[in-house]
């Protein structure tokens, strides 16, 4: 007869739960779910040795187990603390932790460029979304920014380093799922920065895409997407495929408009995290909707931004032009895409300096 | 005079090599513990001596010791934490370069304690010529049978190395020393495990001080008992204080802790006042790690007592008017240096030293860097200034390493003692170029705390 377990009670902001001993606070708090759960930008589940790096997760130990009931001194990352019998946990009850976390989103953001609008992750970034919910809109930082030229690692995959903020992911996930990592962090402090040993490429392996997966920011993006489309355009479609690497699960997310397929990436949960990791093959080489099998639109659960447009059951504004037009049809003066460049492969924004301007786009006439 | 157990025989010509080294009762301690010992005993002694880490945190070695994971089958090392840099701090230094078989013998007696085969001394890459001496300490060592197979004939062995560091502060933080140690990116380790567990190749380790494993020699020659008869409560023995700034005669000297700040800077037989007959300003008592203090509660606490050179009474009215040992690295200001432009330097030196790990360290003492520099050139605003506290306040106690505390602190002491002199370099951007704001009332007497 198995023998049962037994398991840990954790009250986290006054919630009890069980969970099995080694549990970490925050995987405990996941349990909860909703509003006690730290923000994670490091942590990766699937990913081992991860978190403890940025801070965001931090919470207060009011009580440390039944058996030793002190509360721990300083704030701990519940990602990479495991609880103990009877431990009690203030995240969003303690104004403490609420400050720590500020100050935390703050230092995260002083020297992040916040050049969202040019920005692939835009939509879909964790540091957008941590930044709305624990943040302050405003600056203290008066300072120029530290910025990095941006790098083609490998065929397909652009780093952009200025927007990093060091979570480590991507190098753990080179370590654990390909066969040798060429790239990880160099230089110390706020000089740091993720390269490649002599700025080899990326290209070796079969897996290293998911590098831009686990990114939590518009750091690491994927050179066959880079400035196709804004995510809130695309729609989210679960597809799945044979695919003839065993480590890959063929399961995937691809972001369509029409019938044409923009990215592949893998299918992420609430909390961000990859469900499988997926092949270069598959990410970077099937654009074409007859190498899938669709299973149908994608639920997106958390990141809002990108389930605009795309509403369940919405009622859609009746058109009015042609009433007010007296049931003539707008003659358009111009298309807009047929005037400017800006949404041409050819244009590479990321290669122009500053604010783009309408002279960085020729029209087609040549005029320009 | 006051007594000395580590450099007393360290004027003695030659005693940097073995024979000299043992002709003047050089590893007899060793020869007791090996022969006459159990490792329990030893650490017992260890224990019963008070002895506490003179790395900078001051914890107490014996229990350190007890700590250790002691798995079947699993090696154990003992690491030599010889990284020393934390400004103002140069003693380790001075204790390696003319006893180095002080520490050789301080290694083999604690390794035996510990039951650890191999001990490594991971020693910063600036004291470039230091290896050397201590390679052919450790040669000759082995030559005469105290290192090797079978010392002394009791079966036990030890081979100790010596590891250069590549000049990172962060690699003397204990698991960003095993990191590096391993080979690896200098980062310090999410704790836990705790070395004691799991530390070197995830194997159980020890990281001490030199100077603490030096100090193990004495301990073992005149026995736990009579160390603790050294200094004062829990502050046993004797301490090395490597003394810089304005002072007469800056240098490495050994103190016995019982006498007090102002007798170890104005008296002859240590630092011997300030020179120019300037006057005490400020002074890092501990390494530049630890708070400063204004001369007037340097030389005496809160509570109107003297000040002694103790752990305790170094620590006394905690974060608000008291200060640390740290690692001995005692650092004086006289009435013609600048706090603002020296908390400056410091904010400088964490900002270039930290690993990058961590957002709050990483982001946060740059920032500090750069809002110091501004309010030193003449460029700050008043809100600086609490900026800056609040910056402090949210890396401290936030980080995964203490380098985010020790990068914060004296940030917050400068603020907390000296805040009219960073408002004076703000309200008077031009003059603050041109002179210092001055002793101003820092040395003035303490009014007398009124009994609650
Ligand atoms: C950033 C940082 C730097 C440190 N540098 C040193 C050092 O150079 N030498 C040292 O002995 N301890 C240093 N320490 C303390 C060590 O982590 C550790 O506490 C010490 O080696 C333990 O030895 P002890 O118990 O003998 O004091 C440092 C700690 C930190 C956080
Ligand atoms: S590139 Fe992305 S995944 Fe890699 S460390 Fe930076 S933010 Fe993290
Ligand atoms: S506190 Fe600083 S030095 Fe320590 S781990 Fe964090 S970033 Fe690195
Ligand atoms: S998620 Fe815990 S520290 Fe980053």
């Amino acid at each position: 007869m198995a023998e049962e377990k037994k398991l840990f009670k954790v009250k986290i902001d006054n919630i009890t739960v069980e969970v099995e001993p080694g549990t970490t606070i925050l995987n405990a708090a996941r349990t909860i779910g909703g509003e006690v759960v730290p923000p994670a930008m490091c942590y990766y589940s699937k990913l081992q040795g991860s978190g403890g790096k940025c801070r965001t997760c931090l919470v207060k130990v009011t009580k440390g187990s039944e058996a030793d009931p002190r509360p721990m001194p300083k704030l701990v990352a519940s990602c990479r603390t495991t609880v103990m019998d009877g431990m009690e946990v203030a995240n969003i009850t303690s104004p403490e932790v609420l400050d720590a976390r500020k100050g935390v989103v703050e230092f995260l953001l002083i020297n992040h460029p916040l050049d969202c609008p040019v920005c692939d992750q835009a939509g879909e970034c964790d540091l957008q979304d941590l930044s709305y919910e624990h943040g302050v809109s405003g600056t203290r930082y008066e300072f120029k920014r530290r910025t990095f030229e941006k790098e083609d690692i490998g065929e397909h995959i652009k780093l952009h380093m200025t927007r990093c903020i060091l979570c480590y992911r991507c190098v753990f996930t080179a370590d654990q799922l390909t066969n040798k990592r060429h790239h990880g962090i160099l230089k110390r402090g706020d000089a740091s920065e993720i390269s490649t040993y002599m700025r080899a490429s990326l290209d070796h392996t079969n897996f290293i895409g998911n590098v831009i997966d686990v990114c939590p920011v518009g750091a690491l993006t994927d050179r066959t997407a880079r400035f196709k489309n804004r995510v809130w355009f695309l729609k989210p479609v679960d597809a799945h495929r044979e695919c003839s690497d065993p480590k890959c699960c063929g399961k995937v997310a691809l972001w369509m408009r029409g019938d044409e397929i923009f990215r592949v990436t893998a299918r992420k949960d609430k909390y961000g995290e990859v469900e499988g990791f997926i092949c270069d093959t598959c990410r970077f080489e099937k654009k074409d909707i007859k190498d899938w099998i669709v299973e149908g639109p994608r639920k997106i659960s958390r990141h809002s931004v990108i389930t605009a447009g795309h509403y369940v059951g919405v009622h859609k504004p009746q058109e009015t032009v042609m009433k007010v037009m007296d049931g003539r049809s707008p003659r358009l003066l111009m298309d807009i895409h047929s005037v400017s460049e800006v949404n041409m492969p050819q244009v590479d924004l990321s290669q122009i300096e500053g604010p783009a301007h309408s002279t960085d786009f020729p029209t087609k006439k040549g005029d320009q | 005079m006051g007594r000395k157990l580590l450099l007393d025989k360290a004027h003695i010509e030659g005693i940097r090599y073995f024979d000299v080294y043992r002709k003047n009762g050089g590893y007899a301690a060793a020869e007791k513990a090996l022969k006459s010992m159990s490792p329990d005993q030893v650490t017992e002694e260890v224990k019963k001596s008070g002895l506490r880490g003179r790395g900078g945190a001051g914890f107490p070695t014996g229990l350190k010791w007890s700590f250790l994971a002691k798995p079947e089958g699993v090696p154990r090392y003992l690491v030599c934490n010889a990284d020393e840099s934390e400004p103002g701090t140069f003693k380790d230094r001075y204790l390696m370069e003319f006893l180095p078989h002080l520490l050789i013998e301080g290694l083999l007696i604690s390794s035996y304690a510990l039951g650890a085969n191999t001990t490594y001394i991971y020693i910063r890459g600036e004291y470039a010529w230091i290896p050397d001496i201590l390679e052919a300490a450790i040669a000759e060592a082995h030559k005469n049978g105290f290192l090797g197979k079978n010392i002394l004939g009791t079966g036990f062995d030890l081979e100790i190395y010596v590891q250069r560091g590549a000049g990172a502060y962060i690699c003397g933080e204990e698991t960003a020393l095993i990191e590096s140690l391993e080979g690896k990116r200098g980062n310090p380790r999410i704790k836990p495990p705790f070395p004691a567990v799991k530390g070197l190749y995830q194997c159980p380790t020890v990281v001490n001080n030199v100077e603490t494993l030096a100090a193990i020699v004495p301990i073992i020659n005149i026995g736990g008992d009579e160390y603790v008869k050294y200094g004062t409560g829990k502050s046993t023995g004797t301490k090395l204080i490597s003394a810089c700034g304005n002072l007469n005669k800056p240098g490495v000297y050994e103190i016995e802790m019982n006498i007090s700040v102002e007798e170890f800077i104005y008296s002859d037989e240590y630092c011997g006042g300030i020179p120019n007959g300037k006057r005490l300003k400020a002074c890092i008592p501990g390494g530049s790690s630890v708070p400063i203090v204004p001369a007037n509660l340097l030389l005496t606490t809160a509570k109107g007592e003297k000040r002694m050179m103790t752990y305790e009474s170094l620590n006394d009215g905690g974060f608000a008017t008291g200060t640390m040992m740290g690692s001995g690295g005692f650092i004086v200001l006289d009435e013609d240096q600048c706090v603002v432009r020296h908390t400056l330097s410091l904010a400088r030196f964490y900002h270039h030293e930290s690993c990058g790990q961590c957002s709050p360290c990483r982001e946060g003492t740059g920032w500090m860097e750069k809002v110091l520099k501004n309010i030193e050139h003449g460029k700050g605003k008043m809100s600086d200034i609490d900026l800056l506290w609040d910056i402090q306040r949210k890396i401290e106690g936030n980080t995964i390493c203490p380098l985010g505390d020790a990068a914060a602190w004296p940030v917050a002491a400068a603020i907390r003692h000296f805040r009219d002199e960073f408002e004076w370099h703000v309200l008077n951007p031009d003059e603050a170029q041109r002179r210092n704001f001055g002793l101003a009332h820092y040395a003035d007497p303490l009014p007398v705390a009124a009994a609650v």
